[in-house]
C-alpha cells in the first residue's frame, strides 16, 4: 500500500482508504470511492498539482491532498 | 396538488454538466441576475409560460438556477445556497419541482447528488445530458428502466439543440397535477432513526431525509428560531450525533445502491472519450513549456484584440455623440436646459457608452475560456507558482475576471475553500486592471502616443495598454506575497477540482453573458455617472453669486471674451472651489484642480473620470462639439502656456488610477464577502498609499 502522491505517472492503482476524514467525504462525492481504479494521468509542469483519472473523468489535486489517499498499486 | 398561480422550479446538478445552457434554453432572455439577500451569491431567476396541451391554459413558471454541487452537504458559500433553497421549506425559492441535471458520461457520480435530492421528497425530474457523447462511446442507458429504478421521470435532453426542452416543461405540469409521491431511494433511518423522529417532532417537516439534513446543518438555517435551534441542539447532543461520520456512511451506501442500478440499466459503462480529444489537447495545453507559452499568447491576443477590434465601433460611438450634442445644442433654445442636457447629461453618457465595445469583447473572451474548459487547465498550470505568493491555482479565475470587473471577481473567489488563499485573492483582485480603468487609460494613452506609432508589427498604444495590465498583475502578486507573510491562518481548505472535458463553447451562453454584463455596466454604472454628471454640471456652472458678477463686469467692455469668461467662471464655481482646496495635496503629483474634481468623483467609480473631465472641459469650452480627447489636448497650462497634459502628467495620472481603490461597489462587496469592515478599510488604505507614492515618483522623475 502507498500514498497516491508516491504513485508514478501512468501507473494504475485501486483506492483503499483515506487518512483525512473531511477530504474523504469530498473525494467520495466526486467519485473517488474505495475499490475504484485510479490512474496518475498527468503532473503539472512544476510537478504539483497532479491530474488523476477515475472512471473516465479527470480530477486535479495537490500532492498534499493526494497524500491522504491510500492506494494499492496494480502490478 | 393543483396548478397554482406560479410553479417554482429549481435547477440543480453537478458543476460542469451544462446547467447554464439548460437554464438559458428554458428561459431565454427572460431572466434576471440578482443577489440572495445577505450574501452575494448570484441568483439567476428566469421565467417562462408553459401551455397545457389539453386546455391551452398558460401556466407561469419560475426557474431558479442553483450553484452546482457534488452533494447536499455544503462545503463552500455557494453550495450553502443550494442546500438552503432545497432543504428549508420556508425559503422563498423552495421549489415545487426539482429538475436534476445528470451527465450521462458520468452517471454514477451524477446519481449520488441526484438521489439525495430525490430523497428530499419533492417531485423531481432527472434531465440526462451529454447522451450523444456517451452513445458515441458505446455506453447504452436504458432510460425507462433507470426511471423505474430511481422512481422519477428521466428525460434525455440536449440544451444546445433544444432537444427534450418541451418534454421537460410538460413533465413539470404533469408532476404538479399528480398526487402520488415517489419513494425514497435509500432510507436514512438506518443510521439515525432517533434523530429523524425527534427533528420531525420539533419542526413540521414530514420527510425523513430532509429532517436528517436539517439535523446536520441546523446552525446555518436562517428560518429556524433560536428556540428550535436549541431543541435540535439538545437532540443532537443526547444522541451523540456526529454528522461527518454518518454522511460518510450514507455516501458509501448510496454509491452501493447506485452501483446496482448502473449494472442493470447501463450497458458498457466505461467512458473513455477524453482519452482521445481531451488528452491530445491536454498534452499541448498543459505542456511543460508550451503550456505557458500558449497561455501568455492567448492573453496577448486578447488584449491586442480588445483594443484593435473595438477601435472602429468606438470611433463610431464617439462621433455619434459629438453629432448628437451638436444637434441638441443647436435645436434647443440657449439657456440652462440646453447646458444641462449637452454639457451635463450627453457628455456624461457619451463617456460611458463608448466603452461598451471593449467591455463586451473582454467578457466574451473570459466567457469562452471558461466555457471551453481551458480555465481549469490554467489553474492546473499556475497553482504551484501562485501558491508561492499565497494564492492558489483557483485564484486565476478571480484574477482574470478582475481584468473585466473586480465585483464578480471578488465573488468568484468564493470557490477557494482555503481561508487565507481566499482572503489574499480578494485583497489583491482590485489591483488587476478592470474595464473601468480602460476609459482612463485609453484617453490618456491616445494623448501620449500617436495612433499610427508601431513597435515591430505591434500597435504601440496597445502595447502600452498591455504594460498597464502587467503593472496591475505584478503589483497584485507583490502585495499577495507581503500578505502571505503577514496573515496567520488556522483553517484548511481543499484544492481538488474537476478537469472538465474540452468542448466547443455554447455561443448562446456566451452571448447571454455579454448581454448581461453590458446591461449591468450600462444601467448600474450609468445611473451613477449620469447623476454625478448632473451634480457636477450644477457645481461647475454656479458659484458664489458676487464672484460671477465680478467676472461678467470685468469683461463687459471687451469683445469676444466668451471663452475667458467661461473659464474664469469655472474656476470661481463651487466645483472649482472644491478642486482648488485639494490642489496643494495633489500638485506634487502634477495634477491641477480640474483633475482634482475628477479624482473626487472617481471615488464613486473610476469610469466617472472621463465623464467628469468631459463635463468640466465642456463647461470651460466654447465649442461643445469637439470630442473629449481634442478638448483635453488643446488645454494649456496657464503658467507655461504649453500643453497641460505632458507625458509626465498623463503617466502620473494613469499610475494613480492603476493603484487607487476608487470603486465604492468593490468596497461594499468586499465588506459583504468578508463580513467585516476591517478588510475593505485595509484595502482602501494600502491602495491609496500605493497610488500616491507611485504617482509622486513617476511625476517627479519624468518632469
Amino acid at each position: 500500500m502507498k500514498n497516491l502522491n508516491n504513485l508514478d505517472l501512468g501507473k494504475e492503482a485501486v483506492i483503499d482508504s483515506f487518512s483525512d476524514k473531511d477530504l474523504a467525504l469530498k473525494l467520495m462525492e466526486m467519485g473517488c470511492l474505495p475499490g475504484e481504479k485510479i490512474l496518475i494521468e498527468r503532473k503539472a509542469p512544476l510537478g504539483d498539482p497532479i491530474t488523476i483519472s477515475i472512471s473516465g473523468h479527470l480530477l486535479s489535486m495537490r500532492k498534499s491532498e493526494a497524500q491522504t489517499v491510500l492506494v494499492n498499486e496494480i502490478k | 396538488m393543483t396548478l397554482k398561480d406560479k410553479i417554482k422550479v429549481a435547477l440543480v446538478g453537478n458543476p460542469n454538466c451544462g446547467k447554464s445552457s439548460l437554464f438559458n434554453a428554458l428561459t431565454g432572455l427572460n431572466q434576471k441576475v440578482a443577489n440572495f439577500p445577505g450574501v452575494t451569491v448570484d441568483k439567476k431567476v428566469g421565467a417562462c409560460q408553459i401551455s397545457q396541451l389539453a386546455s391551452k391554459n398558460k401556466v407561469d413558471t419560475e426557474f431558479i438556477d442553483l450553484p452546482g454541487t457534488y452533494s447536499l452537504y455544503p462545503k463552500s458559500m455557494d453550495e450553502k445556497i443550494t442546500f438552503e433553497v432545497l432543504c428549508d421549506p420556508n425559503n422563498e425559492h423552495h421549489p415545487d419541482v426539482n429538475i436534476i441535471l445528470a451527465d450521462a458520461t458520468n452517471l454514477k457520480r451524477s446519481l449520488c447528488f441526484a438521489t439525495q435530492v430525490i430523497d428530499l421528497g419533492k417531485p423531481c425530474i432527472l434531465a440526462l445530458s451529454m447522451i450523444d457523447l456517451s452513445e458515441s462511446d458505446g455506453i447504452k442507458i436504458d432510460i425507462d428502466l433507470l426511471s423505474k429504478k430511481i422512481g422519477v421521470p428521466v428525460i434525455p435532453i440536449n440544451a444546445r439543440k433544444k432537444i427534450g426542452i418541451g418534454n421537460l416543461k410538460q413533465t413539470i405540469l404533469k408532476l404538479i397535477l399528480q398526487k402520488e409521491n415517489h419513494s425514497n431511494f435509500i432510507d436514512i433511518n438506518f443510521v439515525s432513526a432517533d434523530i429523524v423522529r425527534a427533528v420531525k417532532e420539533v419542526l413540521s417537516v414530514n420527510n425523513d431525509y430532509n429532517a436528517f439534513q436539517i439535523a446536520c446543518h441546523y446552525e446555518n438555517l436562517k428560518s429556524l428560531t433560536q428556540n428550535q435551534k436549541n431543541q435540535i441542539n439538545t437532540i443532537v447532543n443526547t444522541n451523540e450525533f456526529i454528522p461527518k461520520r454518518i454522511q460518510a456512511t450514507e455516501t458509501v451506501r448510496r454509491y452501493k445502491a447506485i452501483d446496482g442500478i448502473i449494472s442493470s440499466c447501463v450497458e458498457n459503462p466505461k467512458y473513455n472519450r477524453q482519452k482521445n480529444f481531451t488528452q491530445i489537447l491536454d498534452n499541448i495545453l498543459t505542456h511543460q513549456i508550451g503550456g505557458f507559452v500558449i497561455f501568455l499568447s492567448i492573453l496577448f491576443l486578447i488584449f491586442q484584440a480588445v483594443f484593435s477590434w473595438s477601435e472602429y465601433p468606438m470611433e463610431l460611438i464617439d462621433s455619434s455623440f459629438a453629432l448628437l450634442s451638436e444637434f441638441v445644442s443647436n435645436s434647443l433654445p440657449e439657456g440652462t436646459l440646453n447646458g444641462l442636457i449637452v454639457d451635463g447629461i450627453i457628455a456624461g453618457l457619451g463617456g460611458i457608452v463608448i466603452f461598451i465595445p471593449q467591455i463586451a469583447f473582454l467578457f466574451a473572451f473570459i466567457a469562452i475560456l471558461e466555457d471551453t474548459g481551458y480555465m481549469s487547465r490554467v489553474s492546473f498550470l499556475t497553482d504551484k507558482i501562485l501558491r508561492g505568493f499565497g494564492l492558489s491555482g483557483r485564484s486565476i479565475i478571480p484574477l482574470l475576471s478582475g481584468a473585466a470587473c473586480a465585483i464578480p471577481a471578488v465573488m468568484s473567489a468564493r470557490t477557494i475553500s482555503n481561508w487565507k488563499e481566499r482572503m489574499i485573492t480578494i485583497m489583491v483582485v482590485p489591483l488587476m486592471s478592470c474595464t473601468a480603468r480602460i476609459p482612463v487609460y485609453t484617453l490618456l494613452i491616445s494623448m501620449m502616443i500617436p495612433a499610427e506609432k508601431k513597435w515591430l508589427i505591434f500597435n504601440l498604444q496597445g502595447l502600452t495598454m498591455m504594460g498597464f495590465y502587467m503593472i496591475g498583475f505584478v503589483s497584485a502578486i507583490g502585495v499577495a506575497l507581503i500578505m502571505k507573510l503577514i496573515l496567520k491562518t488556522k483553517s484548511k481548505g481543499y484544492y481538488v477540482m474537476e478537469m472538465p472535458t474540452y468542448k466547443i463553447p455554447d455561443w448562446r451562453t456566451v452571448g447571454l453573458t455579454i448581454f448581461e454584463k453590458v446591461k449591468v455596466f450600462l444601467i448600474d454604472a450609468g445611473k451613477i455617472i449620469v447623476a454625478i454628471s448632473i451634480v457636477l454640471w450644477v457645481l461647475s456652472s454656479y458659484g458664489p453669486k458676487d464672484e460671477f458678477e465680478k467676472i461678467e463686469k470685468k469683461y463687459a467692455q471687451t469683445e469676444q471674451a466668451d471663452l475667458k469668461i467661461a473659464s474664469e467662471k469655472l474656476e470661481a464655481s463651487y466645483a472649482g472651489i472644491i478642486g482648488k482646496s485639494i490642489e496643494p495635496v495633489i500638485s506634487p503629483l502634477g495634477f491641477d484642480w480640474r483633475i482634482g474634481i475628477s479624482l473626487i468623483t472617481s471615488f464613486a467609480a473610476r469610469e466617472v473620470f472621463v465623464g467628469t473631465m468631459s463635463t468640466i472641459y465642456s463647461v470651460g469650452d466654447a465649442d461643445d462639439t469637439k470630442t473629449i480627447r481634442d478638448k483635453l489636448m488643446s488645454h494649456k497650462n496657464p503658467k507655461t502656456g504649453e500643453a497641460f497634459f505632458t507625458p509626465a502628467v498623463a503617466m502620473s495620472l494613469m499610475l494613480f488610477y492603476a493603484f487607487a481603490m476608487q470603486c465604492m461597489s468593490t468596497l461594499a462587496i468586499v465588506y459583504r464577502e468578508t463580513n467585516s469592515w476591517k478588510w475593505p478599510i485595509i484595502q482602501f488604505v494600502y491602495m491609496s498609499v500605493l497610488a500616491y507614492l507611485a504617482s509622486y515618483i513617476a511625476y517627479q522623475l519624468l518632469s
